[in-house]
């Protein structure tokens, strides 16, 4: 699928000390796509959405998020345009599930109490919360529930742009699968670009278009589910090959 | 913008929240709502023709796909219209005596628990002189230092500082009379029998209080308290008792301290301010009774173990959020404070009763 890339890393270069996490890596986000990033633990796929929303500081390359520089540009009009996800929804604790909603509203959008919390209700309708949870403090909601408020906050300015932190992980298999047809509800209702962080093999089948498998520093591959099946690299064959993937595929 | 058409209400340009509160007011109340002329919609746009369409009871037409996609799926999620109420005045006022009687039970009962709690400690302690080979006595060394040896200094100056402030208000007023040697007693007995220990616990019940409840409250948060259950470890045991229990060795040692600088700083500003040599001053204060010591430093395992009780219990209060910890330690810390001033009352009527 090409198009119009609506975020665009080139030669990324992240290092901790001694250890390289990327060592000049490629990728790009298309309009209208559901991409998942995948690889093995400590490969570097949360630093990557950490980079690209601007939370850490590479040491090299550009990062390009809808025709910003995240890098060295101001961020302010880009951040209304993006919203993201972290994998346990990051609620504020201290304010209830509706007004965490009404948080980017206030920040970024100039509307009456009533509208903001019309359309705060709206959206935590549209992530399949019941009504009454809008009131609840994030301590009181359950993970699964924690997971659709945080959804739902980063839905609240219509981004074009969704970036989730393994929005399946510490789910059951039962609410893991409905949150990812949930995204992909929501990604074609709302025509969003994904960038989606996985382990989820079942998430990646069920959602994304496109597959980035993170190694070595780089991006090892890209393609469609299909494709990746008949990669030869070691890992990415285990990744796709694995009693888990057969299963996830069969399913 | 709408433009009327007849029956059919055109509406034109973008529908997005960037606009919103000025298109809202703008929208018709009647009419078929045609959004055929709408160029951009975001979901917020969608909700505001959806709900002005369902209020007055009209259709949508003319909608893009794209648009019908987006349209469907804020319809499906539309909240049913009935907005809450604000209740009638009389209800809010019940309301407000109801929160008034509920906070009172609250209390009540949260007083009940603490009470509880100690009695467990208490109990706990008995056991523990059973088996005393289930004593954490590592964790009890641990916090006799964090509690005791590092709070020598700041409780030292402070007492430092308490013993110079009554010399200095005492002089002037006793010079009135000629009285100057009688500082001395004043300095003696204030700091002895109340100022040493009173001060020395409050500034505990501010340093450990507070550092218990933290400690064992962001426990609770991260499920260790749980996870020592399971395994069949006492809560009190491990947690509470090396605590409590070196607060009640440690505080009787700080006010003896306490006592210590607070005479020293007393008598270096007699000797300053009103030439009373040292040689006098310790005259003075070998004449001076040695009840008034005993009651000082008596009170001071009493104080600790409020401290220590309280702070230790609500540390066990802390749910699962970073908030209930931040106002449970402030909740602490003043209700050790406070706790310690009322019993340091009750010691003094107690005393006076028993004409000491």
């Amino acid at each position: 699928m090409a198009g119009e890339a609506v975020i665009q890393v080139r030669g990324l270069v992240n290092r901790f000390g001694k250890s390289v996490i990327h060592n000049g890596l490629d990728i790009d986000l298309f309009r209208g796509e559901v991409l998942g990033v995948v690889g093995a633990s400590g490969t570097g796929k949360s630093v990557l959405l950490r980079s690209i929303v601007g939370l850490q500081k590479p040491k090299e390359g550009t990062i390009d998020v809808l025709g910003a520089d995240v890098r060295h540009g101001d961020l302010s009009a880009t951040q209304s345009r993006w919203g993201v996800m972290f994998q346990d929804g990051a609620l504020f604790s201290a304010l209830t599930v509706r007004e965490n909603v009404e948080v980017p509203l206030k920040m970024h959008a100039d509307l009456s109490k009533d509208l903001r919390r019309s359309l705060a209700d709206l959206k935590l309708a549209m992530v399949g919360l019941p009504a009454k949870a809008g009131s609840l403090y994030p301590s009181d909601l359950s993970g699964g529930m924690r997971k659709r408020a945080g959804l739902a906050r980063a839905l609240a300015l219509d981004p074009e742009i969704l970036l989730l932190d393994e929005p399946t992980a510490g789910l059951d298999p039962i609410a893991a699968s409905e949150f990812d047809s949930l995204i992909k509800t929501l990604q074609q209702a709302l025509n969003l670009s994904v960038f989606l962080v996985t382990h989820d093999l079942d998430t990646l089948h069920a959602t994304c278009d496109r597959i980035a498998v993170l190694g070595k520093g780089k991006v090892l591959v890209t393609g469609t589910m299909a494709q990746m099946l008949k990669v030869e690299d070691p890992w990415v064959h285990s990744y796709f090959h694995g009693p888990r993937a057969h299963a996830a595929l069969a399913g | 913008m709408p433009t009327s058409e007849g029956a059919a209400q055109k509406l034109e340009g973008a529908y997005v929240l960037e606009h919103l509160a000025k298109l809202q007011p703008a929208m018709p109340s009647g009419g078929t709502l045609d959004i055929s002329g709408v160029t951009d919609l975001d979901t917020a746009g969608a909700w505001l023709i959806l709900s002005t369409s369902r209020r007055s009871g009209t259709e949508v037409t003319g909608a893009s796909k794209a648009h019908a996609l987006l349209l469907a799926a804020v319809k499906n999620a539309l909240p049913p219209d009935a907005r809450p109420k604000r209740p009638p005045r009389h209800v809010e006022m019940l309301e407000r005596v109801d929160r008034v009687g509920r906070m009172t039970t609250i209390a009540a009962r949260g007083l009940g628990r603490i009470v509880g709690f100690f009695g467990m400690v208490v109990a706990r302690c008995f056991t523990t002189l059973v088996r005393p080979w289930r004593f954490r006595f590592t964790s009890l060394v641990f916090h006799m230092q964090e509690t005791g040896l590092n709070a020598v200094p700041i409780v030292a100056l402070m007492a430092f500082l308490i013993g110079i402030v009554i010399a200095y208000q005492g002089a002037d007023q006793l010079r009135q009379f000629g009285a100057e040697v009688y500082v001395v007693d004043l300095i003696s007995i204030s700091v002895l029998r109340e100022l040493g220990i009173l001060l020395t616990a409050i500034i505990v019940a501010g340093r450990s209080a507070s550092a218990f409840t933290a400690a064992i409250g962001s426990m609770k948060m991260r499920e260790e308290v749980d996870a020592m259950r399971t395994l069949g470890l006492d809560v009190i045991e491990v947690l509470v008792l090396p605590r409590v229990l070196a607060l009640v060795i440690m505080l009787p040692v700080l006010a003896l301290i306490a006592d210590f600088a607070g005479l020293l700083g007393g008598a270096l500003m007699a000797w300053y301010e009103l030439g009373i040599s040292p040689g006098i001053f310790r005259t003075r204060l070998l004449d001076t009774d040695v009840i008034h010591f005993v009651i000082g430093i008596i009170k001071a395992p009493f104080f600790a173990m409020i401290i220590g009780v309280i702070g230790c219990f609500q540390g066990l209060q802390v749910e699962g959020n970073a908030e209930s910890l931040g106002r449970l330690t402030s909740r602490a810390v003043v209700q050790a404070i406070f706790m310690v001033i009322l019993a340091d009352a009750t010691f003094s009527i107690f005393f006076a009763a028993a004409g000491l």
